[in-house]
């Protein structure tokens, strides 16, 4: 039998499809763009799902991964439209194939360094050693004119995928939701393999973990590197959808974004994350358009799911999740 | 004489002013059980603490199966071999009793980086685990959140996944705490099994319990050792009982 968390991810799943391609046959492209947006912010809340949700690792610096990997995709398609070469005479690309996986090899990179140091400390020092990293690479994005400094770097034309008009919003739609497709079956994957009972173990009981045998660290520390590199897949995907890259990526409210996302739609559930990111841009467009200060009432709303329903929205509507 | 399993030589542990364990020498040999007694506050727990390597020690040494572990971590004393119990039942809460001791049966089979089988499909886990439950007899509880189990039936999990450590020594400390009198007689029976399989060093108020179980005691006051001794020696010796055994003796 299918347990209602199945079923509720089933509809959420089919909804977020439909949704776009009926508004794209409808003539309303501007809601492609939306369902675009809540798939990229999902798949970055997916990421850090995987650290915040299975290992209780609460990054506020995850917008470095994001804006690293959105920076990985500008850069990269400047390059190939100046054709000048980066660095060693490796030249630009147009290819999203080719700037995923430098947008994640540079991800998890910064994030096998930020970690490791970080994940030395824990609680709110873990918090705030995360974020004051991700400050510092904004800090850095910001004084650094090469690539627009403050005023950020424009992507001319949106990058290619082999066999989809990636210029279109549907075919571009259709393509990032694919990839949250994959980032959700590899979140269920790692989370219910051997790595992911250490890592959820870790979160649970540290010292439980250490006494059977498991070193915490290293476990985290991957746990980490793999959160990053699918935020920074996310971010990739994020300057193509805005054809567009400025520091505001890698700011900390980003971070925060990224978190909040996660605690309405439901800590550790496989679609908190989508639920979370349709809720955002919901509020965001709906009330966007009425107020300046939409993010009031996403306060409220995060108030809500903190008071009343722990478990986020996931939990309220599927109960309580079960560990086999 | 068997070589001991567990070597403690002349640790000292000092939390500010008060020392917590005063130069303390103890042995576990193969087949025994090893009772440590002592009033609240003796430096008890310390000492396994220290053993278990949740706590360094200020000076001495700790030799393991003829190697020292004194500089090791706890993960490394674990997979050497030596299994432990909490005095407060230290568990993944969320996880079921059969996935608690899958951890531990994932810990012995070697890494824990893989990343795609999903354990609750694997019988290489599932088995050796269930085994291990059924031997405290928690088979009928393997699916129930650790979290929803009863005291005693945590401290019974808590065994489970020692044995399913395959542990060349036992650090039990006080195993019966807030069992049933049932209960008691139970893990008693069970222990007293179990010691053919690893030695036990066991920490315990229950004084029928340690009368009952163990081959040697050693009594601890103020962190010092007192008195080490057979069951008879430990009942008879006059400064123990004034210390520690009163008129249970």
């Amino acid at each position: 039998m299918m347990s209602r968390e199945t079923i509720l991810n089933a509809v959420l799943a089919l909804a977020l499809l439909v949704v776009p391609v009926t508004a794209s046959y409808a003539g309303e492209q501007f809601y492609v763009t939306l369902a675009t947006r809540v798939a990229i912010l999902a798949l970055g809340a997916v990421g850090l799902n995987i650290a915040l949700g299975l290992g209780g690792l609460v990054s506020f610096g995850h917008a470095a991964f994001f804006g690293i990997g959105g920076y990985a995709a500008g850069i990269l398609a400047q390059h190939a439209l100046s054709m000048e070469p980066i660095v060693f005479g490796l030249p630009g690309t147009k290819q999203m194939l080719v700037i995923w996986l430098v947008a994640m090899a540079a991800s998890g990179l910064a994030a096998l360094a930020i970690g490791a140091i970080s994940l030395r400390t824990a609680g709110v020092y873990f918090i705030m050693i995360t974020l004051a990293f991700a400050q510092m690479i904004y800090y850095f994005a910001i004084s650094w004119p090469a690539y627009g400094g403050e005023d950020g770097l424009s992507i001319a034309l949106r990058n290619s995928f082999p066999g989809v008009n990636t210029l279109r919003p549907l075919p571009f739609f259709l393509l990032c939701y694919g990839v949250l497709a994959a980032a959700l079956a590899f979140f269920l994957m790692l989370k219910n393999a051997r790595f992911g009972a250490a890592l959820q173990a870790s979160r649970q009981n540290e010292v439980r973990v250490a006494s059977v045998g498991i070193g915490p660290y290293r476990i985290r520390l991957a746990a980490f590197i793999i959160s990053g590199m699918v935020t920074g897949l996310a971010g990739a995907l994020f300057a193509d959808l805005n054809r567009f890259v400025s520091p505001s990526m890698l700011s900390w409210q980003m971070s925060g974004e990224l978190i909040v996302l996660i605690i309405l739609g439901g800590v550790g559930r496989l679609f908190g994350p989508v639920v979370g990111a349709v809720i955002f841009v919901v509020l965001e467009f709906w009330l966007g358009g009425i107020t300046e200060r939409w993010q009031f009432f996403l306060g409220l709303a995060l108030l809500g799911v903190v008071l009343f329903a722990r478990g986020g929205v996931i939990g309220l509507l599927a109960g309580r999740e079960r560990h086999g | 004489m068997a070589e001991p399993v567990l070597v403690i030589s002349d640790l000292v542990k000092s939390f500010g002013a008060l020392l917590a364990t005063d130069h303390v020498s103890i042995d576990l040999r193969p087949g025994e059980i090893h009772a440590l007694i002592g009033p609240n506050g003796a430096g008890k727990s310390t000492l396994i603490n220290q053993i278990a390597g949740t706590i360094r020690p200020d000076s001495g040494s700790i030799r393991f199966a003829d190697e020292d572990i004194t500089a090791h971590g706890v993960a490394e004393r674990a997979r050497r071999g030596l299994g432990r119990t909490f005095q407060v039942s230290s568990l993944a809460p969320e996880f079921s009793a059969l996935r608690n001791v899958m951890l531990a049966v994932q810990a012995v089979q070697g890494s824990s980086f893989r990343f795609f089988r999903p354990v609750m499909r694997d019988d290489r886990l599932i088995e050796p685990a269930m085994s291990a439950l059924y031997r405290v007899g928690l088979a009928g509880r393997a699916s129930v959140r650790a979290a929803e189990l009863s005291h005693g039936e945590r401290r019974q999990l808590e065994i489970a996944i020692a044995l399913a450590l395959g542990s060349k020594a036992f650090l039990l400390d006080e195993p019966m705490a807030g069992m049933g009198p049932e209960g008691s007689k139970n893990l008693t029976a069970f222990l007293d099994g179990l010691r053919a399989e690893a030695p036990i060093l066991l920490v315990e108020h229950d004084m029928d319990a340690v009368f009952a179980l163990a081959d040697r005691i050693t009594v601890l006051d103020y962190g010092r050792v007192i008195a080490t001794g057979s069951v008879e020696e430990i009942r008879r010796n006059p400064e123990v009982r004034r210390a520690y055994l009163g008129d249970q003796a």
